[in-house]
């Protein structure tokens, strides 16, 4: 994406949001405060952004931070196309509350339930957050999140055969 | 003693009177593998008529994200591989190209060619189990029998290639791990020449038989507008008349290169995604061919991973073809940052993202499959139709559910 569009795009979205480009993966990041989500959705739905691809969680325990992530991309709109939208907010690993974007974008439904699972995010507005991949008995767990204990218990195993990770 | 047997009387009048009080019953399909795959269909009637699906799914979850996030990245490569299983290469391909951006290399062009032409034999294979899933669920087992066994001239390709019969791990950063054999491009031409006489075939025995084309005809519509609000991917939202593919949308590996079209249906019902899997099928027999004669000559590996060999491994490459595993690619360590990749599978859009601190293990990565992204076909399509429909409508979607799992 030229220079040029890419001021137009972040005029269009406000003096809040700010928008990086990585070139090697068509990506362009746009970072924005909790409270501006919403209206910087809609913004990239009208611009022509019509579907969501993707929505995760990195996790930051060491900066109590997690970032959510909505991959955005457009079927409608051509010149557009081989761009991807990273919408990245973020929350307190204590209290992660975030708008859910599903009247925004359809689209995001099962990702939403499927990343509310994964990291205890809580979709506000979300109508329907039950377990979707993991057995009811895991919920709250939240086994995507880096302190899950995964790693400690597959180092044990694999100090007693001698191997390296 | 004799004991009297009370039985009800098989007759209508009977069988109504154990209706529930509502006039609504639950009707759980699976999880055992009962025309579902590994998945629970559970659906409400109301008398034949569906009134509301809800897919419950997650049977067959590996937790790839999490389990890769634990290894060094090549060891990602087998595990992205095994939830889309006959759809491999795609999957391999679009994990090793977020990689690769991560890394900032680039591989060469005859790996590139490569990529295509294995990428296309399993487009091809997957499209094939596509058809053959659809036979079996509208109870032709010869079209079942016919595409799964169509599938085995190309399974021997790439066996000859890498060894392994589906699960290739034939792509790595920087290049591929094998050239290809010297009677490769025979080969492939006899097994593209034999699915072009066999497509006729399909066509005279299911594509125009009276009887699939009543079941799918109109059942399971999704409009474009629908299509691109629910965020379908693939075959199925071109079967609804959106003009969408990665290859040409976003061009990777060497797909710029070529010459070949997008085919899109208007109806967007089960009989049209059908038929838009064989239009793809004879698209990338088109593709395979134009990357054979094409070919480049060159190295299959990335120029600096070449030079930084130790001089047995060059001799192996030089006298084999072949690239090995060398401290290099096990102890790749990407810069700070994140990168994205989207390949155009089988069964759609296959979306990776990876986020690097620097270490030897992703710090986090993410992947969305087709199949996932397809979901609302059982949510918003199926409601409506009667309940002899939810097989055909299933089975045309191509859902995977150890893809849609991951």
């Amino acid at each position: 994406m030229s220079s040029e569009q890419l001021e137009k795009l972040s005029g269009l979205l406000g003096g809040t949001a700010k928008v990086a480009y990585n070139e090697r993966s068509n990506l362009i990041r746009i970072e924005v405060e909790r409270g501006e989500l919403r209206n910087v959705a809609v913004q990239l739905r009208d611009y022509g952004f019509d579907h969501c691809s993707s929505v995760t969680v990195v996790d930051y325990p060491k900066e109590d931070l997690m970032e959510v992530v909505w991959h955005l991309s457009s079927y409608s709109r051509s010149e557009v196309s081989r761009y991807t939208i990273g919408l990245v907010t973020s929350v307190s690993r204590s209290k992660p509350e975030v708008a859910s974007l599903t009247d925004v974008w359809e689209s995001a439904l099962f990702l939403e339930r499927e990343t509310h699972e994964m990291f205890g995010v809580n979709f506000v507005g979300h109508p329907d957050l039950r377990p979707l991949l993991l057995p009811e008995e895991l919920m709250g767990t939240w086994p995507l999140r880096k302190d899950y204990q995964l790693k400690k218990k597959r180092e044990d195993v694999f100090k007693k055969g001698g191997a390296s990770l | 003693m004799t004991q009297e047997i009370k039985t009800i009387p098989f007759t209508y009048e009977a069988l109504s009177q154990l209706k529930m009080s509502e006039g609504v019953l639950e009707l759980q399909i699976g999880p055992a593998h009962a025309g579902s795959g590994h998945m629970r269909i559970v659906a409400w009637v109301e008398g034949d008529t569906v009134v509301k699906v809800d897919p419950d799914i997650g049977f067959v979850h590996r937790g790839v994200e999490k389990l890769s996030e634990d290894r060094i990245y090549i060891k990602a490569i087998p595990m992205v591989e095994r939830p889309s299983l006959v759809d491999t290469v795609n999957a391999n391909l679009g994990y090793v190209m977020a990689l690769e951006r991560l890394l900032g290399i680039e591989p060469p062009p005859r790996a590139q060619y490569i990529r295509v032409i294995t990428a296309e034999i399993s487009r091809i294979m997957s499209h094939l189990y596509g058809i053959a899933i659809y036979g079996i669920f509208m109870g032709s087992s010869t079209v079942f029998m016919w595409a799964m066994a169509d599938r085995e001239p190309f399974i021997d390709l790439l066996q000859e290639l890498t060894g392994a019969r589906i699960t290739y791990s034939h792509i790595i950063p920087g290049g591929v791990r094998w050239d290809l054999p010297k009677d490769f491009a025979e080969n492939a031409e006899i097994a593209l020449k034999y699915l072009e006489n066999r497509t006729k075939d399909y066509e005279k025995v299911w594509i125009n038989n009276p009887v699939v084309v009543a079941r799918s005809m109109g059942v399971g519509k999704l409009s474009a507008e629908g299509a691109i609000r629910l965020g379908v991917v693939g075959p199925n939202l071109r079967a609804s008349g959106v003009k969408y593919d990665i290859r040409k949308e976003e061009p990777y590996a060497a797909y710029e290169e070529f010459d070949f079209e997008v085919p899109t249906f208007k109806e967007g019902d089960s009989y049209s995604r059908l038929l838009q899997r064989v239009e793809e099928i004879k698209q990338s027999i088109h593709i395979i061919r134009q990357a054979l004669k094409r070919l480049p000559d060159g190295k299959i590996i990335y120029e600096d991973y070449y030079k930084r060999m130790s001089p047995l491994m060059k001799k192996i490459y030089d006298e084999k073809g072949r690239v090995k595993f060398t401290l290099m690619l096990t102890s790749l360590s990407p810069p700070k940052g994140e990168a994205v990749s989207r390949v155009e599978g089988g069964r759609g859009e296959m979306f990776y993202y990876l986020v690097s601190d620097g270490g030897k293990a992703p710090y986090r990565f993410r992947v969305v499959t087709p199949s996932f992204r397809n979901l609302p076909f059982f949510t918003h399509v199926m409601p409506g139709h009667k309940l002899a429909d939810i097989p055909v409508i299933y089975g045309s979607i191509d859902y995977f559910p150890p893809e849609a799992d991951r």
